[in-house]
């Protein structure tokens, strides 16, 4: 078969403009070849070289005292935990094939970010995800189709981290029209390594073995990466062969295999995973990070097929497959390991010092490219920014003109929302178990888990993955601060302090200067939220191209945050424990009503300017509660988010006993607002009674308003508010409980 | 006494029976590849949870023609422990040591949650630490967890008492809404004529710390201890 000529029509095909083509020829001083082209084009997509977003990701402030490897360095950033212990964490999208594929895209979401962990010589030790949807409810448009994405995405999920091994312990999911057909999958794995034994992705020293070992090569998945870098449009469909098919029994012997052969570092000098851009990535990163250069003949790869093309052997996204550069004369300690686990492993090249990436079939040359080149020096570009018009008119609110609703029915209807309701339907199909490190059940504010830190003995960690989607889409930079800290407050509740954040940027066509500037915006906000916290961002992903001819998502900058909790006996439950505790609300009374889950569901209303945040306000209440936490004087504590003080109480009474709790307060201003606003830095804790004055003070003190609001007791969660028109509501926990542990499964069935 | 747990590829909760047994019990434990023909003298072997080979072709199907397996049929026979969990079990029944198989959950989904599970009798060499109708929280983590046998085959392991746990509700009644898979007579967990050889979907592995929420599993083990005439080890 012979290559197709190189025409302009074939460079557009390929997602590359005039200017980056001669930029091309420049580099290799030569026209390229139709497999250069290909390799080209999926490096310079977006997904590989961040060419749109790079200059603002620049802004992110990413070093630290416990910064080991940082962002952008390797696979995944690694942070220290103490004792000679280090995690490496990281998320990563799988948006774009899953919205055509739902099931293997996010199979194979999980594969990737695996393999993006334990190529860093760490352990993989769990999963979470972040999850978007279009409105499932039956009488909203597109809901059967919604359903489907949702089901097939959670059966994915299930399929590669239950078969694996790695318990998959949180997340959350929210639905909203502007991801009717733009599905976002979002996932999030953490691993655990000595801080001695960090692997590195650089081949050096020339000579020396490239090894391929995993998964043989097939057609699927064939220029994936560049598939990532555009819209989804009504003809997304044919990309369907886009889409890798995930094999999570090979990933679990590949894992197994690579943590047996990093025990030998005599052997290993570097190892890089295939992901994006499979071969032709981790073949010219590898090179590019050694400053060395590269050879291989795709002969030697392992085929699942005869007959396969230079280009698409390169341009092959199938999964786990590694690439592992060996010290010479070590050969074979990694072909033994490999021939115990029953996976392919083949040397297909070695490393050279002429900074090329070379590749040739059977001997000949078929591709040659200054590797440093095509890895690194992708063109970088300053998007246009321009704040778009509608955000004014979508802050514009007039609560005048809105009528408190029935607040006894609306707390229950809010409850039954599937951005509310139990989304157990989702975790009880995820392992959450194995490994023996779940402490908290998914569902909790945070995820808290043990990871082995040598032979029984444990660190415990609290993680959290956070997005407000509907604030960042009426005030971005706003919006983004906000994720950050509601994601360190849930850490907050549980008793830990954070330590590094990772990121998950999706948004829509950076072309549209409008979507960019919500990107830039957000940037600036997650970068002030990481700074206020001081905590650093180790890495994470950015996916573009959002948008559906129906038009961009809602920008969403979802975070993850991991914290350590020092002491077992701080993990703090968010459920009410005993019937007579008090109840103490932290922070101000509140009344924000804007783009609150309160005006959209109950009022139809998408509108209002996101709740305002004092970050100053913020660390003070996680430093109260953490503190306060360690004396041993909260029995639990639940964080202020979604539907407020009233959805937080409730939530509260859904522990094992289903204990009410009898509230009383004391306000003017309008009811709705005052039980439904989402006014930040807010929590509601417990404390045993004869300590709730003491624990006010405390907290008064330590510049935290505190205010003791009720009583933990009883079947009933009622709440009384007094004022010029004394008010009382009471609803029965078992129902309340009932209608929002069933409602999920109501949409589904 | 000396404890294998037994690794294929894709065994999971090899290192959570190891970690169970090695560090909250205080046992002589290692691992056997399945390659291996040899458990180097064991006196209770563990098959762990996973996924086998993938569970490529069905459940257990390709891991019972593993080398290993002659060895654990061996000391089946011999009377030595055999205890199967969640795909353990699938793998002991295709190999013929447990009857019956496991099919899809009747919901047909995947189901991960702690469930109550009802011991049976504490007349066995699993059970002796429990009491009969002891409800024990317990987790599922199984696609394939459904128990199908003939009538025959179910009439006669309840007669013989080789049913040794079963699904329930809290209170300890097998009452529909209790069976999380479909199981027939809510059946958890069953040993062979013998008594020796025991299959149960349930993890008591990911039940024997109170920090994950249950500890009651740990009887499982303290009971097979005591059968062996091992004093109890002391739990973490």
């Amino acid at each position: 078969m012979s290559d197709p000529a190189i025409t302009p029509e074939l460079i557009a095909k390929h997602g590359l403009t005039t200017e980056e083509y001669q930029r091309i020829k420049d580099i290799l001083k030569r026209e390229p070849n139709f497999t250069e082209l290909g390799i080209f084009s999926v490096m310079w997509s977006e997904h590989c070289s961040y060419k749109n977003s790079r200059l603002e990701l620049r802004k992110f402030p990413t070093t630290g005292p416990t910064v080991l490897v940082k962002a952008g360095e390797e696979n995944a950033g690694v942070i220290d935990i103490g004792d000679g212990w280090g995690i490496a964490f990281k998320m990563e999208s799988h948006n774009h094939p899953s919205a055509v594929e739902p099931f293997q895209g996010a199979a194979t979401g999980v594969g990737g970010i695996l393999r993006d962990i334990f190529t860093m010589g760490a352990r993989p030790v769990f999963l979470m995800n972040s999850l978007r949807f279009g409105d499932i409810r039956p009488d909203k448009p597109n809901a059967a189709t919604n359903r489907r994405l949702l089901a097939g995405v959670v059966s994915g999920i299930a399929h590669y981290g239950n078969c694996i091994g790695v318990p998959t312990v949180g997340g959350e999911i929210y639905f909203d029209a502007s991801y009717d057909g733009n599905p976002l999958v979002n996932v999030f794995c953490l691993g655990t390594l000595k801080t001695n034994e960090i692997r590195r992705g650089a081949a050096t020293g020339a000579g020396n073995p490239v090894f391929y070992v995993g998964n043989r090569t097939g057609r699927d998945g064939l220029a994936g990466a560049a598939f990532a870098s555009r819209d989804l449009t009504e003809d997304s469909k044919a990309d369907r062969p886009a889409v890798q098919v995930g094999d999570p029994f090979i990933e679990k012997l590949l894992l197994e295999a690579c943590l047996e052969l990093f025990q030998h570092p005599e052997a290993v000098v570097g190892v890089q995973d295939m992901g994006a851009a499979g071969l032709t990535c981790s073949t010219c990163e590898t090179a590019s990070r050694g400053n060395s250069g590269i050879e291989i003949d795709l002969a030697l790869v392992p085929q699942r097929e005869p007959g396969m093309t230079p280009y698409e052997t390169m341009l092959s996204e199938s999964q786990e497959r590694m690439l592992v550069i060996v010290k010479a004369g070590h050969e074979e300690t990694i072909t033994k390991i490999f021939e115990k686990w029953d996976l392919p492993c083949a040397k297909v090249g070695h490393v050279t010092d002429d900074g090329f990436m070379r590749v040739k079939n059977h001997g000949v040359t078929v591709a040659e490219i200054p590797a440093k080149q095509l890895a690194d020096e992708a063109p970088l570009y300053k998007r246009e920014a321009t704040r778009p018009a509608s955000l004014d008119e979508r802050q514009k609110l007039d609560l005048v003109s809105i009528p408190e609703a029935d607040i006894q029915a609306s707390l229950t209807q809010l409850l039954s929302t599937p951005d509310l309701a139990s989304k157990r339907w989702v975790y009880r199909q995820y392992d959450h178990m194995v490994r023996v490190g779940t402490v908290t059940n998914p569902g909790s504010d945070a995820a808290v888990v043990r990871v082995p830190t040598g032979e029984n003995s444990w660190k415990y960690l609290a993680a959290s993955v956070d997005c407000n989607a509907h604030y960042v889409a009426a005030e971005p930079k706003l919006g983004a601060l906000i994720a950050v800290a509601e994601c360190a407050r849930n850490l907050a509740m549980t008793g830990a302090e954070p330590l590094a954040l990772t990121d998950n940027l999706n948004f829509g066509n950076p072309h549209n200067p409008e979507n960019f500037y919500m990107l830039q915006q957000a940037v600036d906000g997650l970068s002030e939220g990481c700074r206020a916290f001081d905590i650093p961002v180790t890495g994470g992903n950015v996916s573009l191209y959002n948008q559906s001819p129906a038009g961009p998502i809602d920008p969403t900058p979802t975070v993850g945050i991991v914290g350590i909790i020092r002491d077992a006996k701080h993990i703090t439950p968010s459920h009410f424990q005993n019937s007579g505790d008090a109840i103490i609300l932290l922070g101000n009374i509140g009344d924000e009503l804007g783009a609150s889950l309160y005006l959209r569901e109950i009022h139809g209303i998408k509108r209002g300017r996101p709740p305002e945040l004092d970050m100053d306000c913020e660390k003070k209440l996680h430093e109260a509660v953490r503190s306060s936490i360690r004396l041993g004087e909260i029995l639990s504590a639940h964080d202020l988010a979604e539907g407020g003080l009233l959805v937080a109480l409730a939530e509260s009474t859904f522990g094992a006993k289903k204990l009410g709790a009898t509230i009383t307060l004391d306000s003017s201003s309008r009811l709705d607002a005052l039980l439904f606003g989402e006014s930040q830095s807010r929590a509601i804790v417990t404390t045993r009674p004869e300590n709730a004055s003491a624990l006010v003070e405390l907290l008064n003190l330590r510049g935290v308003p505190a205010r003791r609001i009720g009583t933990v007791g009883g079947k009933d969660l009622t709440v009384k508010v007094s004022g010029p028109t004394p008010r009382e509501f009471s609803w029965d926990v078992a129902a309340l409980h009932k209608t929002w542990d069933g409602s999920f499964d109501s949409y589904l069935s | 006494m000396r404890w294998a747990v037994i690794q294929f590829p894709g065994s999971n909760c090899d290192q959570d029976a190891f970690h169970v047994l090695k560090n909250v019990l205080h046992q002589d434990v290692s691992y056997v590849w399945h390659k291996d023909s040899s458990l180097n003298g064991a006196d209770a072997i563990v098959v762990p949870g996973g996924f086998s080979y993938g569970d490529y072709l069905r459940c257990g199907a390709i891991a019972r023609f593993s080398p290993i397996m002659s060895a654990i049929k061996e000391a089946a026979a011999a009377g030595k422990t055999v205890l199967g969990i969640c795909n353990g079990f699938q793998i002991l029944c295709e190999a013929g040591l447990l009857p019956g198989v496991l099919v899809r959950n009747t919901s047909l989904h995947f189901r991960c949650e702690t469930v109550p599970v009802r011991v049976e009798h504490p007349a066995s060499r699993f059970t002796g630490d429990y009491m009969t109708g002891q409800v024990l929280n317990l987790p599922i983590a199984h696609g394939e967890g459904h128990y199908v046998a003939d009538e025959a085959t179910l009439d006669s392991l309840f007669l013989n008492k080789q049913v040794l746990f079963t699904y329930s509700d809290t209170q300890g009644r097998n009452v529909p809404g209790a069976n999380p898979n479909g199981s027939q007579r809510f059946i958890a967990g069953i040993t062979n004529r013998e008594g020796n050889v025991l299959g149960l979907m349930p993890h008591p592995e990911r039940a024997s710390e109170k920090i994950l929420g249950s500890a009651d599993g740990l009887g499982l083990f303290t009971s097979i201890l005591a059968s062996h005439g091992t004093p109890l080890a002391q739990a973490a």
